[in-house]
């Protein structure tokens, strides 16, 4: 057996962008020490890249926000299928969570008396988004980065977690190997948080980076962790469409939330045409309306644009469907016609959408201030995943947590922009609490070599081949059966040819070949990734299958209508003995009277 | 070992040119790209020929050539956008983001060079360990704010004290500008000199409107900020356009001969800190 170079820590995070970066934070505040482990430089996560804003309820636009708001419109954004306890939890801490940032460093943008200024965004009621311009996710990954430096965290960057060790039933630490020459490495550890991420990659359209193949939940599924809710996938409404090479590149809501209409090839602005009924008493009437919405008018009600994500993607879909799309198979965002309304619009908008001007005039060769942007659907989330106790973030294998957008049950169905930022710093903080706790409570356990020893040789493995077919051509079919079956619109027929698709991937990946040395080889490291993708594949689509309904992000065509019966359970899927995906119908646990109350009462 | 057959087109790109066939808007053009391959211990230039689209940026290009010729060709990347900083390299040359480079703003009609930063030890082909960075960035004071301003614990904030120091907070810590900076690339005064990025970054400190702590006399004696010359070569190069020699370096070297060589103006600042405070 291999002797592995090992390293101990209490708590060994997995992941840093801004869950884990923070659940290292808690956990060391708490006096234990902290390994944390990324694929990336530290800086480089997914967080980085958020646009739009934090949500915290703290009614410093308008004062009639505060966490019961937040909570029923994150139920509502979710159709009552969240885990009623982490919404809860996140209305109410979220603003403590956001001002522990400016603490620590982060300047938002001010309102006129000098306090954190909120942002208008899809499905919440009032102005809640705190923001820095559209450069949200680099302020907060910046400020955690930094802050985190100084608290005693040793940082293992360019690692990637490959197994979970396990010691029966416990979580004992993890195998990893570095990037940069291919050596193997065991974090031996008494508590492990899971903060890696979603599955954007499993996509061909997709705003998500090469990191989003799915790890932290194919790892915690293989060590027998529950998952849930994996068939909702966020599409995203607005990504990019033209160049091609930057295809699914996210547009940000905010260009919506300030006043941003989307209109089809005729010019219509399309998004008037079809209002959900349980929507219609809070949408504008009419342009003028919407307008007054987003300019911080509180006697209007919002414009039709920003109606949830799922809502909106599937509107553009039928509008491209129906042939009134635009030239690129989009439809038109447009922000510049706000000069209609607004003098020196251009640069208004240069100011509040800096970034967006910037990947536009670069990417695209055009100018937001004077022509419309060309958009469309984009893989953006997953509102599914680990399966965690909702005050504790632990999973249902004891020691192991996950927190962040790996985890399940805050969002639902469906997520509601700048939810995932504080879903971060709240059930980050959570997560490094607890994972603290459970280590220092419980006796160290010594990792299982002989699983660290399989998993090793087995990631090897392509090396050896001789023959056989590169990884890339492999990721890229899956990403097409995924998107062609899987995606926006499902049917049942289409996704059992997709399982049957995604398992004859896995016999093909099981033979696949790498050239080149273990040093800094993303060949192998793209060969490695297939099997997390191809797991949260098939957890995808199994409990897309499952559901027969349409709701939230998940449509089907063949069940077009939300069905009562369905809003009761959670679909679930663990190993099974025999190793393969068992599904059940998790029921959701009933609601406390208090909280239907806020419900009840229109949050 | 044989090269595996690849059947697809561009590598770990957001898949865009896919299946979603791009509408015919111009011919697809081969074009040559010279790319560094090594490691520590040396290296060459290699050709790649491959197929060029419209819109296509340098990192598409290197993933293409990832997927069909050279599978284990390492390379960077997150965002795609210019939003991580991870891409960094010089193109033909010049510090760059890789994905921010549009082929269009290049000459086709000769080798487009690209190789890793050369101010940083090499890992391999484009990967250079940039490790150094995060050791520099541990030992500047972090961030100490005034007592809050309010009751609940929160600060009051003037947005024109915010748009003051949001150029310095735009930065994605790319290290292009201690690429091309000369005390750092020929005279390895690594150990005594903190390189622009982190001028960059103690200004935001010294600059934001809560910071109470005091970094003058540090960057003095041990961010070495006498050895900058302002030639300016970093701000030339930053992506985010942050105008690091004016607005940041400038002020922090005034700052030091203000408290170093003017007893007074440092009284005053002394008092106006602790009034702030
Ligand atoms: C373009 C874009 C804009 C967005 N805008 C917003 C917004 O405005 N508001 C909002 O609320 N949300 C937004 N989101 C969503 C939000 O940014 C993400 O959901 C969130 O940042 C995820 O954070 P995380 O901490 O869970 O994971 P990440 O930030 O993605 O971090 C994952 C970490 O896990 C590491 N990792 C993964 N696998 C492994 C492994 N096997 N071994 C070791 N390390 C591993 C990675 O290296 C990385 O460090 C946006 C998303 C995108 C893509
Ligand atoms: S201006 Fe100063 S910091 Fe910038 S490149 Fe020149 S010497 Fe280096
Ligand atoms: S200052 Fe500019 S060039 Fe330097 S690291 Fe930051 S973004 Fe890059
Ligand atoms: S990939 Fe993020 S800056 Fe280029």
């Amino acid at each position: 057996m291999a002797d592995f170079e090992t390293v101990r820590h209490d708590v060994l995070v997995v992941g840093a962008g801004g869950a884990g970066l923070r659940a290292a934070i808690a956990a060391a505040a708490d006096g234990v020490s902290v390994g944390l482990v990324c694929k990336s430089l530290l800086g480089k996560a997914h967080t980085v890249m958020a646009e739009g804003g934090i949500a915290a309820a703290m009614g410093n636009v308008d004062d009639r926000d505060d966490w019961k708001v937040h909570f029923a419109d994150t139920m509502r954004g979710g159709q009552y299928i969240n885990n009623w306890r982490m919404a809860e939890l996140h209305a109410k801490e979220a603003p403590a969570r956001v001002r522990e940032l400016e603490a620590w460093g982060a300047l938002f943008d001010r309102t006129p008396d000098g306090r954190i200024l909120q942002r208008n965004f899809g499905g919440h009621r009032y102005p809640r988004l705190a923001h820095v311009g559209d450069r949200t996710g680099l302020e907060m990954i910046r400020t955690l980065q930094d802050h985190g430096i100084h608290h005693g965290i040793d940082v293992h960057m360019e690692w990637t977690v490959l197994t979970l060790l396990t010691d029966g039933e416990r979580v004992a630490g993890a195998l990893a190997y570095d990037r940069e020459r291919g050596r193997f490495r065991v974090f031996a550890a008494g508590a492990v948080v899971l903060a890696t991420g979603g599955i954007g990659r499993a996509f061909r359209i997709t705003s998500n980076s090469w990191e989003y193949t799915g790890d932290g939940q194919s790892l915690a599924y293989h060590a027998g962790a529950v998952l849930q809710d994996m068939e909702f996938v966020q599409f995203h409404p607005t990504g990019m469409v033209w160049p091609p090479s930057v295809r699914g590149i996210l547009v940000t809501e905010g260009v919506r939330g300030e006043g941003g209409v989307l209109t089809n090839r005729e010019g219509r602005r399309f998004m008037f045409d079809d209002i959900p009924e349980n929507y219609r008493a809070q949408t504008a009437a009419d342009a003028d309306e919407g307008w007054r919405y987003t300019q911080g008018d509180k006697n209007a009600r919002r414009p039709p644009e920003l109606l949830t994500r799922d809502h909106v993607a599937r509107s553009i879909t039928r509008e491209v469907r129906e042939g009134r799309g635009s030239p690129h198979g989009g439809v038109y965002l447009d922000i510049a016609w706000i000069k209609e309304r607004l003098p020196n619009a251009a640069e208004h908008i240069k100011k509040k959408l800096p970034s967006m001007y910037h990947q536009f005039k670069q990417l695209a060769d055009i100018d937001i201030t004077t022509e419309p942007m060309e958009v469309g659907p984009t893989t953006h989330y997953i509102m599914g995943g680990i399966h965690v106790d909702g005050d504790t973030q632990m999973s249902t294998v004891p020691g192991l947590f996950a927190a962040g957008e790996c985890a399940a049950g805050l969002h639902g169905a469906n997520r509601l922009g700048g939810n995932s930022l504080s879903d971060l710093l709240v059930f980050g903080q959570r997560a490094g609490t607890y994972a603290a706790q459970f280590a220092q409570a419980h006796a160290p356990v010594a990792p299982d070599l002989g699983q660290a020893n399989e998993a090793a040789q087995q990631a090897l493995e392509p090396f050896s081949r001789t023959t056989g077919e590169g990884p890339y051509q492999i990721q890229h079919a899956l990403q097409d059966t995924m998107q062609e079956l899987v995606g926006i619109v499902r049917r049942e027929e289409e996704m059992a040819k997709a399982l049957s698709q995604i398992s004859a991937l896995s016999a093909r990946a099981a033979q696949v070949a790498v050239v080149g040395n273990r040093e800094y080889n993303p060949g192998w490291h793209t060969a490695l990734d297939l099997g997390n993708l191809l797991t949260v594949a098939e957890a995808i689509t199994r409990s897309a299958i499952e559901r027969r309904e349409s709701r939230g992000g998940h449509f089907r065509d063949d069940f077009p209508d939300k069905d009562p019966g369905s809003a009761t359970f959670n679909i679930t899927l663990r190993k099974g003995p025999a190793g393969r995906m068992e599904l059940s119908r998790e029921p959701i646990r009933p609601m406390p009277d208090a909280l239907k109350q806020v419900i009840a009462e229109g949050g | 070992m044989t090269t595996p057959a690849i059947g697809t087109s561009s590598g770990g790109t957001p898949r865009a040119a896919g299946a979603q066939a791009a509408p015919a808007e111009s011919g697809q053009r081969p074009a040559t790209f010279r790319v560094w391959r090594g490691d520590a211990a040396g290296g060459a230039f290699r050709d790649y020929t491959t197929d060029t689209a419209p819109g296509m940026v340098v990192l598409d290009a290197i993933h293409q050539i990832q997927a069909e010729q050279a599978n284990d060709l390492a390379v960077r990347w997150n965002c795609k956008a210019g939003k991580c900083g991870s891409c960094s390299a010089e193109i033909n040359g010049k510090p760059r983001l890789m994905c921010m480079t549009r082929l269009s703003d290049l000459s086709l009609d000769k080798p487009v060079t690209v190789e890793p930063m050369r101010a940083f030890p090499p890992v391999k082909d484009l990967v250079t360990d940039v490790s150094w960075n995060y050791r520099v960035k541990e030992k500047i004071t972090q961030f100490t704010p005034r007592p809050p301003d309010a009751p609940d614990g929160t600060w009051r904030i003037q947005q024109s004290d915010v748009d003051r120091v949001q150029e310095f907070r735009k930065c994605i810590e790319c290290f292009l500008c201690q690429d091309v900076c000369h005390v750092i690339r020929e005279h390895h005064e690594e150990t005594e000199f903190i390189g622009p990025r982190f001028f960059v970054y103690t200004a935001a400190l010294e600059m934001h409107p809560l910071d109470v702590a005091d970094r003058i006399p540090a960057l003095k004696r041990d961010y070495g900020i006498g050895f900058c010359n302002i030639t300016k070569c970093c701000t030339s190069v930053c992506p985010e356009s942050i105008t690091i020699t004016d607005n940041a370096i400038i002020p922090l070297k005034e700052r030091v001969v203000d408290e170093f060589y003017d007893p007074l103006g440092k009284l005053v600042k002394l008092f106006s800190r602790a009034h702030r405070g």
